[in-house]
C-alpha cells in the first residue's frame, strides 16, 4: 500500500494502519532515542512512549511539516531530550551536542554489548569526526542550520553542501 | 515552471528537508517540487534510507510484541467505516451473447470511470497542498510582521539611515537599534537583490580606528519578501554599514563593495 494512504488512514485513527507505520519505523526510532539517551532500556521505554504520542498526535501531522519519517523523529527527539534534560537539570542544548554519535561510532561499549555496531561501522566508514557530528547535530540532536554553523563555527552557507557530501558518502557505504 | 532539477539536488536542501531543518514554507515548496519532478522525489527517499539505516544500527530493537504493548494504551476511537456501496447490475435474464456485450461496455465504464476519478484525486490533492502552502505562509508572514512592529515601536529603538555609497549610490537600508535587548532590525528594501554567489553583510563599526565587526548575513534576501531581518548587536555601535559579500560571508569587510552606510545619532 502507498504511504500516503496508509497516514491517511493512520490519521483517521485506524489501528492496522498504525501497525504497519509502527513496524515501519519502530526500530529507527528507537535507535535515534537511543543516540541521544545511550541507555538500551530506556530508549525501548521511550520509544513506547513516543509512539503513543505520535498516535495521540495524529491529527497535527500535515504536509507542510515534511515527511512523515521527519514528524516522527521529531517527536522522538524532543521527548528524548526532554527527558535527558529532566535527568540531568541544567543540561543544556550544546552540552548534549558533541559526541554522541561519534562516541558510540569509536567506543561500542558504552551500550553494553546490548547493539551490534557492525552496521553503524560499516555505515559510518571513512567519514569524517566533523561529518558524523554534523549529521548527528542536524538529524539526531534537531539542530537548525544556524545553531549548527554556531557549533561547529562554520559558516552557515557550507552546511547545505557539506551536509550532503556527508550524506552521500554514507549512501556509497550502502550500495 | 521549469527548474534545474541537477542543481537543485545537489544543493542539499532535500538532505534539510529530510532533517526537519526547513521551514513550513519551504517543506511545502520542496514537497512541489517533488511531485512534479521524480528525480527529486526519488533522491528524497535515498535521503531518508540512509538516515533510516543510520538510525536502525544503534537501535536496541524493540520487543517482538512491542505493539501489542502499544495497542493495549491506546484509547478507543470509534471507527469511521464507509458502508460499501451495493450496485446491482440489471442484467438477468439475457441471451448469453448479449450479456457479454453489456459486460464488456460495463467494465470499460468502469475503467474510464475508475481513471477520472484517479486523476480527480491527483488535481485534488494537488491543490490542497497548494491552498496549505497559501494557508501556512500567510500564518507565518501575520506571525513575523506582527511581532516586527512591535520591535520597532519600541521607544528603546534608535533609527539609522544607511545612505547609499559610490557602487550603488541609489541604494538605503535602515537600521533599528534597540540597546537594551541587543537587536538591530535591518530594513533593506533599498538594496538590490544580490548577485548569485552573493549575499549582503552588516557590520558594526567604530570610527576612531575604524573597526569593523560583522553581526550577520541577509540570507535568503528573495524568499524575505519583506526584507526585514533581526539581527544581534551587543557591540558599542557608532555606524553601520552593509557590504556584498561572497555567500557564507567574510571575516573582513570588502570596502570596495560598500553599498550603505550610516552613523549613530548622539
Amino acid at each position: 500500500m502507498q504511504l500516503e494512504n496508509l497516514i491517511q488512514q493512520f490519521q483517521q485513527k485506524d489501528k492496522a494502519a498504525f501497525a504497519t507505520l509502527y513496524h515501519m519505523y519502530a526500530d529507527n526510532i528507537c535507535g535515534v532515542i537511543n543516540v541521544i539517551l545511550k541507555d538500551p532500556e530506556r530508549s525501548q521505554e521511550l520509544c513506547h512512549d513516543v509512539f503513543i504520542k505520535i498516535w495521540e498526535k495524529s491529527d497535527q501531522y500535515d504536509t507542510s511539516k515534511g515527511r512523515f519519517f521527519t514528524w516522527i523523529l521529531n517527536i522522538a527527539r524532543n521527548t528524548a531530550i526532554d527527558e535527558l534534560r529532566s535527568k540531568s537539570h541544567k543540561n543544556q542544548k550544546k552540552n548534549l551536542s558533541v559526541e554522541s554519535l561519534v562516541g558510540i561510532y569509536e567506543n561500542s561499549e558504552d551500550l553494553n554489548g546490548k547493539i551490534d555496531t557492525i552496521g553503524l561501522q560499516s555505515l559510518l566508514k571513512g567519514l569524517k569526526d566533523k561529518c558524523i557530528l554534523l549529521i548527528d547535530l542536524l538529524y539526531f540532536k534537531g539542530f537548525t542550520q544556524k545553531e549548527v554553523a554556531k557549533e561547529l563555527k562554520t559558516p552557515i552557507g557550507t552546511i547545505k553542501t557539506r551536509l550532503r557530501s556527508c550524506i552521500s558518502e554514507i549512501r556509497k557505504n550502502m550500495a | 515552471m521549469s527548474m534545474e532539477v541537477d542543481k537543485y539536488i545537489a544543493s542539499g536542501i532535500l538532505e534539510l528537508y529530510v532533517a526537519g531543518a526547513l521551514t513550513p514554507e519551504q517543506n511545502l515548496e520542496v514537497q512541489h517540487y517533488a511531485l512534479q519532478y521524480p528525480e527529486i522525489q526519488k533522491e528524497i527517499e535515498a535521503i531518508e534510507l540512509a538516515i533510516l539505516k543510520l538510525a536502525a544500527s544503534v537501535s536496541p530493537k524493540m520487543a517482538e510484541d512491542g505493539f501489542e504493548q502499544i495497542r493495549a494504551e491506546l484509547d478507543d476511537v470509534i471507527q469511521f467505516t464507509p458502508s460499501e456501496s451495493k450496485r446491482k447490475a440489471p442484467w438477468g435474464n439475457y441471451l448469453g451473447w448479449a450479456a457479454s456485450v453489456v459486460l464488456a461496455i460495463g467494465l470499460f465504464w468502469l475503467y474510464t470511470e475508475n481513471r477520472a476519478l484517479k486523476s480527480e484525486i491527483e488535481i485534488t490533492s494537488q491543490e490542497k497542498l497548494k491552498l496549505e502552502e497559501t494557508l501556512v505562509s500567510t500564518r507565518d508572514a501575520i506571525v513575523r510582521k506582527e511581532a516586527l512592529l512591535e520591535q520597532l515601536r519600541d521607544q528603546q529603538v534608535t533609527v539609522i539611515a544607511l545612505g547609499g555609497q559610490a557602487v550603488s549610490p541609489s541604494s538605503f537600508a535602515k537600521a533599528y537599534w534597540n540597546k537594551e535587548e541587543n537587536k538591530v532590525i535591518i530594513d533593506a528594501q533599498g538594496l538590490p537583490e544580490p548577485p548569485a554567489g552573493f549575499t549582503y553583510q552588516v557590520w558594526s563599526l567604530k570610527l576612531d580606528p575604524l573597526t569593523p565587526t560583522s553581526i550577520g548575513l541577509l540570507d535568503d534576501f528573495s524568499i524575505e519578501s519583506d526584507r526585514l531581518f533581526v539581527l544581534e548587536n551587543a557591540n558599542d555601535s557608532e555606524a553601520f554599514g552593509i557590504t556584498l559579500e561572497p555567500e557564507g560571508g567574510s571575516a573582513s569587510p570588502t570596502l570596495e563593495q560598500l553599498y550603505t552606510l550610516g552613523a549613530v545619532g548622539r
